[in-house]
Order: C-alpha cells, then structure tokens, then sequence
C-alpha cells in the first residue's frame, strides 16, 4: 500500500502519454465520455473508425497487463440499481457537461480551461456528496 | 494511420488506468470518500497526467496542424454555464456512487463481469438521453433560450419558442 501513489504517479504519466498522442499525432482531445457519446448520439459521425480504434485500444490492451498482478480486483458493485443508477448518471451528466475526468480533467485543467477547472470541481464535489449521501447516511455502498 | 495511433492512445490510456489502480471502483470511492477513509492516491494519478498534458499543450500551442495534418483543437470555450455545473455534479454523484467514470468503465470492461456490462449499457443509455436531460434543465431558465446569437431564425418563430416554453415555468 505504501507504494499505491508511486504507481499512481507512473498511471497518470501513462494517461497523460495517452492523451500528448491523441492530440499532438491526431489532433483530437482525448475526452472518454465524448469519444463514447460521439458514437451514441451521431455527432462523431465524420470520425467513426477513429473512435472505434481508441476504444479497442482501451478496452483490449488492459488485460493484456492483467497476468501481471497477482490479482486484479476492481470491487465492482453487485447491486443492479446502483449500477443502473450510476450508469444513467455518469452518461447523462457527462454530455450534459460535455467532458468526464479526461477531457475535463486531464485536458482541461492542463491548459488552464477554466470549464475544465469548473466541471472538476464540480464532479469532484459531487462525488464527494455522493459518498456522504450513499454511504455515510444510506450505508449502501 | 489515424486509427493506429487512436488504438495506441487508448491502449496507453488504458494501461495508465489499470497501472495507477483507477480500475479499483473501491479505490475511486476512497478518493472522493473526503469525510471516511480518505485515499489520496488519485491526486497523484491526476496530476501525473495533468503534468505530462501541461506540456504537450505548450508544445501544441505552437503547431498548426497536427502530424498528421489535422486542425489542432481551437482555443477553449470560456462559458461556464448551467449545463456545465449541474452535467458535472450528476456525473460526480454517479461516480462516487458506483466508482466507475467512462474511461475506467471501457478500460475494465473485460475483466469486470455482468456489472461492468451492466454499468456501460446504463451509461449509454444516459447519453442517449442526455439531450431530453438538457430540454428539461432549459424550461427552468429562459435566458438560455435568449442566449445563442441565432440571426438565422425569423423573429416570430423565436418568440413562438419562448412562448411555448412559458407554461412550464
């Protein structure tokens, strides 16, 4: 455990190498909700493949790693309306707000956008809220 | 070769997720879990990538296109409105409720059972409604139907759409 943000260091460098490729090679903001939500509601139409291509990137090359780790646990929740309610949530708000933790957060706050810097305060405060809410008064997660 | 470096972008994305634990929904939670156990772990993870980003945006800024000849993203949008702080507050409740966010949900997919399907499945849908979302969050403020300069649309079908907006308030 005493090494968690030294590998936490060495992830984000990881996703920040992600996104400088996406943007500097491509052109493109590496923003998960938006590449996902392009996709759902039409308006990625013009870059269809593209999309397609960072997703199959991002869903295939993690388990590569996997056998690396003596195990893997990711505590996913069992309880279906959690995992519904949070789903909805999670995907309505974050095209409402145009941007999640990487094109808002990663991106945003890197070039001092103040709506990344607003949308990250924001979901981190409701997050925060969440918790208090879900697991301090309800205790269901 | 646009699609070859968008795999590599998302393979790297992913792996930097699955390195720096944000797979583990638990760890995500102890993060935003301000008032219990609080696990600082995700500040390291955010500012790694935000440091790395910090530079390939002053590297990009001096770059028309990029190497491979497309436009670079223009200059960020400055307006902060309404659909940008309640979008994110819904967002954050959702992941701090089940610790997942969309990059880390695609990332874990294949190791993550029927829930990771469950959650992914959901998360579309609510992008899918999304748009009805933002009607609803507009019929409680008609300066954002004032707001877009749209010289486009005649007078009286402009006043037609507020008018058919006013009964909600």
């Amino acid at each position: 455990m005493q090494q968690d943000w030294i590998w936490g260091l060495i992830g984000g460098l990881m996703i920040g190498a992600g996104a400088g490729v996406f943007l500097l090679i491509n052109g493109r903001i590496m923003g998960a909700s938006g590449i996902i939500g392009g996709l759902i509601d039409g308006s990625g139409r013009d870059t269809v493949s593209e999309r397609i291509a960072f997703l199959g990137g991002l869903v295939a090359v993690p388990p590569l790693l996997v056998p690396l780790y003596r195990n893997v646990d990711t505590h996913v929740s069992h309880t279906i309306w959690v995992l519904v309610l949070a789903g909805l949530l999670v995907g309505a708000g974050t095209r409402i707000a145009n941007g999640c933790t990487s094109g808002h957060g990663v991106c945003g706050i890197s070039r001092f956008s103040l709506r990344g810097i607003v949308a990250t305060a924001f979901y981190l405060l409701g997050g925060a809220l969440s918790l208090v809410l879900f697991r301090h008064i309800l205790g269901v997660i | 070769m646009r699609n070859f470096f968008a795999f590599l972008s998302g393979g790297l994305f992913g792996a930097g997720l699955l390195v720096a634990g944000m797979v583990d929904s638990a760890k995500v939670q102890g993060w935003l879990d301000i008032f219990g156990d609080w696990d600082p772990t995700l500040a390291f993870v955010m500012g790694g990538a935000v440091g790395v980003m910090f530079f390939v945006w002053i590297f990009a800024s001096k770059r028309e296109k990029s190497y491979l000849g497309s436009p670079m993203p223009g200059p960020f949008p400055r307006l902060v409105d309404r659909n940008l702080v309640l979008g994110s507050l819904l967002f954050g409740a959702g992941w701090g409720l089940a610790g997942l966010c969309p990059g880390p949900a695609m990332g874990s997919l294949s190791f993550n059972g029927w829930e990771g399907w469950l959650f992914i499945i959901a998360m579309g849908v609510g992008m899918a409604m999304a748009p009805r979302f933002k009607g609803w969050l507009s019929t409680f403020d008609r300066s954002t139907l004032e707001a877009p300069p749209c010289e486009n649309i005649p007078e009286e079908e402009r006043a037609l759409a507020r008018n058919s907006r006013a009964p909600a308030r």
